[in-house]
């Protein structure tokens, strides 16, 4: 275990989540989400227009860690608006649905009501790490 | 965390469903899964007036550091009781 104090790579996703006010921490990247669950929560930010910061955890199981422990959420994805953890795909889809996403993204609500879009290809992402276990 | 539950060994929705009810006080669980990734819609009066972040992490925290390793995925649905479908 690593130093708390002198830990480069948690004050790396600290400064991430500190100068995006909407950032996600997903597998892949928006492009080629490598997991149902990222591509899920990429495509509800896209069909609400909402521009956003995005990092693939993947590269470095170090990220991962250092997310989880600094935000005390074990899976991924992970939306953090205005610096604070907003949730996972589960979360992200009830609060789409029921227009709590886009009143904290401060969009109107107009879109509130509509079943979470479903990413295009879900079926075959392109790297799967899942699928290999 | 008890050996019963060692790496490598599948997770079953009945041992889910079992822990998930025997740590959350009042909890009622019903999980769905293929042994690595899994759905828990849980409802407990322990929800009541919580965050759904924080009901979520309830959920989570019964199962800890297994959480994407031994349980890959878990999704979650949380009710604070049962006759309360949807916030």
């Amino acid at each position: 275990m690593s130093d708390e104090t002198t830990n480069p790579m948690r004050e790396a996703i600290q400064s991430a989540i500190s100068e995006n006010p909407v950032i996600l921490f997903m597998k892949g990247n928006p492009d080629q989400p490598a997991c149902g669950f990222s591509a899920r929560t990429v495509a509800m930010l896209q069909s609400l227009d909402q521009p956003f910061a995005a990092v693939d955890i993947l590269p470095d199981p170090r990220i991962r860690q250092e997310l989880s422990a600094l935000s005390n959420w074990p899976t991924i994805p992970q939306l953090f608006i205005n610096g604070e953890l907003v949730g996972g795909c589960d979360i992200i889809t009830e609060m789409y649905q029921s227009g709590e996403l886009q009143e904290a993204l401060g969009l109107d609500t107009a879109s509130a009501g509509q079943s979470a879009p479903e990413p295009d290809a879900v079926e075959a992402p392109p790297l799967s790490i899942e699928t290999l276990r | 965390m008890s050996p019963r539950y060692a790496r490598g060994v599948s997770a079953t929705p009945e041992e889910l469903k079992t822990r998930i009810e025997a740590a959350i006080p009042g909890a009622t669980a019903s999980v769905t899964g293929d042994g690595h990734h899994f759905n828990a819609v849980v409802s407990a009066p322990a929800f009541q007036g919580l965050p759904r972040l924080a009901q979520h992490r309830l959920v989570y925290d019964v199962f800890g550091s297994e959480v994407g390793d031994r349980i890959h995925a878990l999704s979650i649905q949380t009710r604070s009781s049962e006759t309360e479908n949807r916030r």
